[in-house]
């Protein structure tokens, strides 16, 4: 199958059935979207699909063919970081960082699609993604300060 | 650190530990200045008796070198250390006590953290042990560095030491304006001193860069996806591995058939004694592979949950750890104006780190190399050790930053099934464990049961405390009240469930039963909670916290509100005191309950990094709600029930109250470690707000995971 990912073409000989992650991660080497859960249920294997946050361990990556993959790795433009990724440092929001590029593609989604979210729509938009260590305020904060920008 | 101490400390941590060898052996001189260049290097070791003699004298033995900290001749300064980052931030924390004393920039700092071949031996991260201990001993040798380094420029300009200043990593003259960066002093030289322990350190107060929020260090390649988690890693030829599991706890390999994965192309297939496992090209290949094996099993009587707190009472040890004892419990309680005899039960939880275990492992010219995430990379070189049955020398265990532990990463399974399966594949090979064998395979906190007495004369004043921790754990179990008669005790048992460390091991627990029943004493008394509490305590950093919550909190003005609630608690372990109020409010149609609002006060000594503290502290509230509101594992017949994160419920963005903290900043006292205390704070806090509330009153952790029937 062919894919589109970060702008990029890709041939790919997959296993029918075969998740987008396991892709991205195994035959792509886009190591950036993470395995947590394998059922959709951590949100650390996010990535976009036409701009959309998609979770790739539950998406047969035939389904992303002839669609715009977004992944961690493609986000920042040019050298140049994307708002969010910045924002995220700004905040200096980590601390295992794990969920990271999943809580990052997660907050560019809902951004895109609402561009002033309040507390209880970033809450909504982002409930799907875990952070175990639960630096969800400072989250927060920089979902804000990236929707100030 | 006395023996004595460094025991007490890491005692709690009962379940895993091993003695670490007395002489550490990894390094001579020459191969140290091999792996580092030229340059100043100062070593400190845990034995000070060792660091003591060793100078740059050619007659000192020259093979006990066990940490350091080196300048090199680009200026450059590298710190190797055995303690490793699982998101605590020790990387930045570390880095800017060596940047402080020897007055160089962060970015000219580079760590070397937890590769048995290249950095000291070091017992493991975990028990808050990294800030207290190693802080203050990479800052003596970083100030020795430092006057090392005065020393050198002063008899190269043939100056007066008193005459130079080093900052920015230059040292310069006052009198003559002579600049030189400390790399070009220490050009073509291969210096290596012992920490010098007169060597003057910067007082708390005069720190410029120790004491200040510096922002995560490598924070880009987190946000760009770049930095390679042992999970991400792929070596030239990998193979990807899967092991077979035994449907229960208990049960064992009768008989495998594993022909029909022999016959599928490029899988090598181990069966060696109860370990069966299989390597592939990829990983969905090793998954059908392993799909084929036809194994019998022979399952194992367990307990299940239904029976687990009779089970741990039953089967507890007959010698209990008596932690501390005075007076006589049995006539003052039966004389107290006021009793309180209750039992607490606390369920297993698991610490589901976000990364799963992970390894990678290699053979190469009879050496093995493994990659893992693991909170003890000298543990796990001595677990492969003994698997392979080969010279630790020949073992090389590299731990890159890792997608968190909280305790639960002790050891090293990923990276010896990793070894196993890359032994017989003669490649390398990858393990990543499922979540389904992370929640299964990995081990829990404990659960216990916890059965107090206690009494109180109509003053308020507790005359007696009996405490009884069985199976979770003797860490926090002392009583930091004043209390003439008290009897405490902790009571190992047999777990049917594989357990050990957790962020805050049994302090969780035993803070808990022990600020409810100090809760439940003063509504006995119509005492306030606070007021009871400062009236049973001497020790002024507990009051100082309690305090500082209550005020931040507005304790005093929190009057009644229907269906909400305020509670309050406190405690201490590991040299930080941490007290929480929390409010709470009962949502009416599905009796659920909502943590509105918590207000952590912390104190930790001398603060290090103000922002990744206040990081710290919010993330165990956040953590700890999870086990106070609603995590617990299931199990019966020695199956998992919910080994998932569809059934095993984590705390998420909604989940998270408005939080407030006050950090109250002590630089007279020397900095503890901050990763664990404020975890127990939270689940007594609200269990009290509930009983505020509703007059329910609740000995279960977690608390409400079915929501409150009110």
């Amino acid at each position: 199958m062919e894919l589109q990912v970060n702008g990029k073409k890709y041939t790919v000989d997959a296993y029918s059935g075969e998740s987008l992650l396991s892709v991205l991660r195994d035959r792509l080497d886009l190591t950036g979207s993470k395995y947590g859960c394998g059922e959709g249920a951590c949100g650390a294997c996010t990535v976009l699909i036409n701009g959309a946050a998609v979770r790739s361990c539950i998406l047969p990556a035939t389904s992303a063919v002839g669609r715009q993959v977004t992944t961690i790795e493609g986000l920042a433009k040019d050298g140049s970081l994307h708002a969010v990724q910045k924002a995220f440092l700004k905040v200096d929001v980590f601390q295992c960082a794990y969920c990271a590029p999943g809580m990052i593609l997660s907050a560019v989604s809902l951004l895109e699609k609402n561009p002033n979210p309040s507390r209880q729509e970033i809450t909504e938009a982002m409930q799907g993604n875990i952070c175990r260590c639960g630096t969800y305020p400072r989250i927060l904060k920089a979902i804000q300060e990236a929707a100030n920008v | 650190m006395s023996g004595k101490e460094n025991n007490d400390l890491i005692a709690p941590e009962q379940y895993e530990l091993k003695e670490p060898p007395i002489y550490q052996f990894n390094m001579n001189r020459r191969r140290f200045f091999h792996v580092m260049g030229a340059g100043v290097a100062v070593a400190f070791t845990t034995y000070k008796s060792v660091a003591g003699v060793l100078t740059d004298d050619a007659k000192t033995p020259e093979d006990q070198v066990a940490a350091w900290i080196h300048v090199g001749e680009n200026g450059k300064v590298t710190v190797y250390t055995g303690k490793v980052e699982v998101g605590q931030n020790i990387r930045t924390s570390l880095a800017q006590v060596v940047a402080e004393e020897l007055r160089v920039p962060m970015k000219n700092i580079e760590m070397v953290m937890g590769d048995t071949d290249v950095t000291p031996y070091d017992r493991g991260t975990f028990g808050s042990r990294s800030t207290p201990f190693m802080g203050p001993q990479l800052r003596k040798a970083a100030a020795t560095a430092r006057e090392v380094l005065l020393e050198m420029a002063a008899k190269e300009w043939k100056a007066e030491r008193g005459d130079l200043l080093i900052a920015d990593g230059e040292v310069s003259s006052k009198k003559t304006k002579q600049k030189i960066n400390i790399g070009q002093l220490t050009r073509g030289k291969e210096i290596l001193r012992g920490v010098d322990d007169n060597a003057p350190v910067t007082p708390p107060a005069k720190w410029k860069v120790a004491g200040t929020s510096v922002p995560k260090v490598n924070g880009e390649s987190f946000v760009t996806g770049a930095h390679k988690y042992v999970s991400d890693m792929k070596l030239p030829g990998m193979l990807y591995g899967k092991v077979l599991r035994a449907p229960s706890y208990g049960a064992a390999l009768a008989s495998v058939d594993v022909s029909g994965a022999k016959s599928i192309k490029d899988i090598v297939v181990v069966h060696d004694g109860n370990f069966v496992g299989v390597a592939a090209p990829d990983a969905l290949t090793a998954t059908h592979a392993l799909a084929e094996i036809r194994a019998e099993w022979t399952p194992s009587p367990q307990p299940g949950r239904g029976e687990i707190f009779a089970h741990l009472k039953k089967t507890a040890e007959t010698n209990a750890r008596d932690t501390d004892s005075s007076g006589d419990v049995d006539s003052a309680f039966a004389k107290a104006d006021i009793r309180i005899d209750q039992t607490f039960y606390i369920d297993y939880i698991a610490h589901t780190p976000l990364e799963p275990r992970a390894g990678v492992a290699e053979w190469k010219d009879g050496r093995l190399t493994v990659w893992t995430g693991t909170q003890r990379p000298f543990g796990v070189q001595e677990e492969l050790q003994e698997a392979f049955n080969i010279p630790k020398d020949n073992i090389r265990v590299i731990m890159p930053d890792t997608g968190s532990g909280y305790g639960g990463k002790h050891t090293g399974e990923a990276g010896i099934e990793a070894a196993r399966l890359a032994k017989a594949a003669n490649k390398p090979v990858k393990v990543v464990w499922t979540r389904e064998e992370e929640f299964t395979w990995a081990y829990f906190r404990p659960g216990g049961v916890i059965d107090v007495k206690a009494g109180s004369d109509k003053n308020g004043v507790v005359t007696s405390w009996e405490f009884h921790n069985y199976n979770s754990g003797g860490s926090g179990i002392e009583t930091p009240y004043e209390v003439a008669n008290k009897k405490i005790q902790f009571h190992p048992s047999d777990s049917p469930l594989r357990q050990g460390s957790y962020r805050g091991l049994a302090a969780t627990a035993n803070t808990f039963a022990r600020e409810s029943i100090m809760n439940d004493l003063a509504l006995e008394l119509k005492m306030d909670p606070l007021a009871f509490r400062l009236r049973n305590l001497k020790d002024e950093r507990m009051i100082n916290v309690l305090k500082a919550a209550a005020e931040k909190f507005g304790w005093s003005q929190a009057g009644p509100r229907e269906g909400h609630g305020a509670g309050i608690a406190c405690g201490t372990e590991k040299g930080g005191y941490v007290a929480t109020c929390a409010e709470i409010a009962i949502d009416r149609p599905n009796e659920g309950i909502r943590v509105l609002r918590a207000v952590t006060a912390f104190e930790c000594g001398a603060i290090i990094n103000p922002a990744h503290l206040q990081n710290q502290i919010d993330g165990a509230v956040i953590m700890g709600l999870g086990g106070a509101l609603f995590e617990w594992i299931d199990f019966k017949d020695g199956k998992i029930l919910n080994p998932f994160l569809s059934r095993y419920r984590v705390p998420r963005f909604s989940d998270v109250p408005a939080l407030e903290t006050v950090m109250l900043n002590r630089p007279d006292i020397p900095s503890a470690g901050a990763g664990e205390t404020p975890i127990f704070g939270i689940a007594p806090a609200i269990r009290n707000a509930i009983v505020n509330a509703t007059g329910k009153k609740l000995y279960t952790l977690p608390l409400v995971p079915n929501g409150l029937k009110v």
